[in-house]
């Protein structure tokens, strides 16, 4: 097998934007390996409009924001391989694949890009009672089914959850001829874009009910019925509120899980908010030349996002490809006294090296990234992250240690909306003693 | 006078919004907190319009369905004249994007076109 010194795993949203930057960033040797038929990941079954407003300032269907990726990376006569299933990514970034016609290989590569995307939180891991009946579909499932393979899941459909694949499907399976009853939602909030609401509820006259959860499931061989029960500030169910809905389909849309097996066995660090890996200014893991962008690294609301951080996380893999071969380079030139200096010099590099510790508080659940060193930062550097509740006017404050250097109000923030802010280096290289830079939610 | 209510999509805040209708117009607008809330409403109750995207049967393809999309927004109510004309077609292989796969869906005067290629079997 031919070596590669970038080898990207995922060639969906985040796997083809990082690939294109990489390319474009002067790296010959980029290997895509996906485990899809077809490049393009989640966005080609995707159907509905709405994405690429902010890379493209226009409206597109997921299938047609993927292709202008897919057509970049032809154009750039970028490898890819399809039908191929990574099984292993070593600490050595030996990456381990099989497929249909090459078997099992494994290429030496000198920088991965982990861009596995998310999985969706299946029944087993939701607790709700019940029989186990056929009938009962992720709503990503059933969009693959409606959409790709064109089989409608049932005639009668109850939604719990109110993401934003939820909300698609419920339009989906009605504009195909289903009726869904009802949309429940556990949180007293939706998950998904107001937008989705309004033009995939409302529209349809599809109830949301908020606070309500599933709390029996009917049927020996096919779903036959649901009970749904509002739930009190406890999140337990009310008795006496419940409602039976008779229904052949049961769509489940209730969180995304960053898909991080390869990455764990990897040995990176996770973080347990995100599910995903913890990363530095340069979306780079604990381990050196090991990268990690979108769904994989936290669950986006937006694509455009995805293929704005997967752009940075293909630049900085070819920076550090280009670094470690000029390392290479200059120890090989100076025998072995110069490797010993390299390394020597490598580690006063790290001792002068200015990192700096990212925290979220009071209402921020996460950021990313986790450090920054301000050294190797980029002059605007975006740091994402996520409230933890509905807050409306109030203030995304940032510290630098204890001085409140930001201070924004925002009219609305909610879970299911991705905030930002943007750090400037010239700000952080001016305070060397700066250690921690808090974000939090204020009222005032 | 009429009254019609509404929640803005302009942005995460969901407004309610509660248009006043008088001879087939919209004469004031209440519960926005910001210009795209007026915006909005006054589209929405004279002449709401969505995009309708869904898939057609291809036939001598590499897969089954091809998603699509009419070209450009349609009136609210044609919803399901549109989908039903949609659901009747079908397209032969090779599809790119863009192509027109069915021109002038049910009397809107827009086309339905494809928005993804599909390579011949």
């Amino acid at each position: 097998m031919k070596n590669y010194d970038i080898v990207i795993v995922g060639g969906g949203p985040a796997g083809l934007a990082a690939a294109v930057s990489a390319k474009k960033a002067g790296c010959d040797s980029i290997l895509i390996l996906e485990r899809d038929t077809e490049l393009g990941g989640i966005l080609n079954q995707c159907i509905h409009n709405g994405f690429g407003l902010h890379t493209f300032k226009e409206e597109l269907t997921g299938p047609e924001y993927a292709y202008r990726f897919i057509q970049q990376v032809l154009d750039l006569g970028i490898e890819y391989k399809l039908g191929t299933m990574v099984m292993d990514v070593a600490p050595d970034k030996t990456v381990t694949a099989m497929n249909r016609e090459d078997g099992m290989f494994t290429i030496p590569a000198k920088a991965v890009i982990l861009a596995m995307g998310c999985r969706e939180r299946p029944r087993g891991a939701l607790n709700i009672p019940g029989f186990r009946p056929a009938g009962i579909f992720s709503a990503g499932t059933a969009q693959r089914l409606v959409n790709i393979e064109g089989y409608m899941p049932g005639k009668e459909v109850v939604i719990l959850g109110s993401g934003d694949i939820g909300l698609i499907m419920a339009r989906r399976m009605t504009l195909e001829g289903a009726k869904v009853k009802c949309v429940a939602e556990l949180m007293p909030y939706s998950g998904g874009l107001k937008r989705n609401i309004v033009q995939c509820l409302d529209d349809f006259g599809i109830p949301l009910k908020l606070s309500h959860t599933v709390i029996d499931i009917e049927g020996k061989e096919h779903l036959t019925a649901v009970t749904i029960a509002e739930v009190g500030p406890d999140r337990k169910p009310v008795p006496g509120t419940e409602e039976r809905y008779t229904c052949d389909t049961l769509l489940l849309s209730c969180g995304l899980i960053p898909e991080n097996e390869l990455s764990r066995a990897a040995g990176v660090e996770m973080n347990p908010v995100t599910s995903g890996p913890i990363v530095n200014e340069s979306l780079e893991t604990n381990i050196p030349g090991v990268f990690a962008c979108g769904n994989v690294l936290h669950v986006h609301d937006l694509v455009d996002y995805v293929s704005e951080e997967a752009t940075r996380a293909g630049e900085n893999a070819v920076k550090y490809v280009n670094g470690a071969e000029a390392e290479a380079g200059a120890a090989g030139g100076n025998a072995t006294t110069g490797a010993a200096q390299a390394e020597a010099g490598g580690n006063a590099e790290a001792g002068r090296a200015h990192v700096i510790a990212l925290a979220a508080t009071d209402g921020a659940r996460y950021t990313v990234p986790s450090t920054i060193n301000v050294d190797r930062m980029s002059d605007l550097l975006t740091v994402r992250f996520r409230v933890g509740d509905v807050y409306k006017n109030s203030f995304v404050s940032v510290y630098f240690d204890d001085e409140r250097v930001m201070h924004n109000q925002k009219r609305i923030m909610s879970p299911g909306e991705m905030e930002q802010i943007v750090l400037r280096k010239a700000q952080l290289a001016e305070r060397p003693l700066l250690k921690t830079i808090t974000v939090k939610i204020e009222n005032e | 006078m009429e009254k019609r209510e509404l929640t803005c999509i302009g942005c995460p805040m969901g407004c309610m919004l509660t248009a006043i209708i008088e001879n087939g117009e919209v004469t004031f607008v209440e519960g926005n907190t910001c210009p795209k809330g007026d915006i909005y409403a006054r589209k929405e109750v004279v002449n709401p319009t969505r995009i309708v995207t869904s898939t057609m049967c291809v036939v001598g393809g590499e897969k089954e369905r091809v998603s699509v999309k009419t070209a450009s927004d349609i009136p609210k109510d044609k919803i399901f004249d549109v989908m039903r004309d949609i659901d009747a077609a079908s397209v032969s292989a090779p599809v790119s994007i863009g192509d027109v796969v069915l021109a002038d869906v049910a009397g809107t005067g827009v086309d339905v076109v494809a928005t993804r290629n599909i390579h011949c079997r």
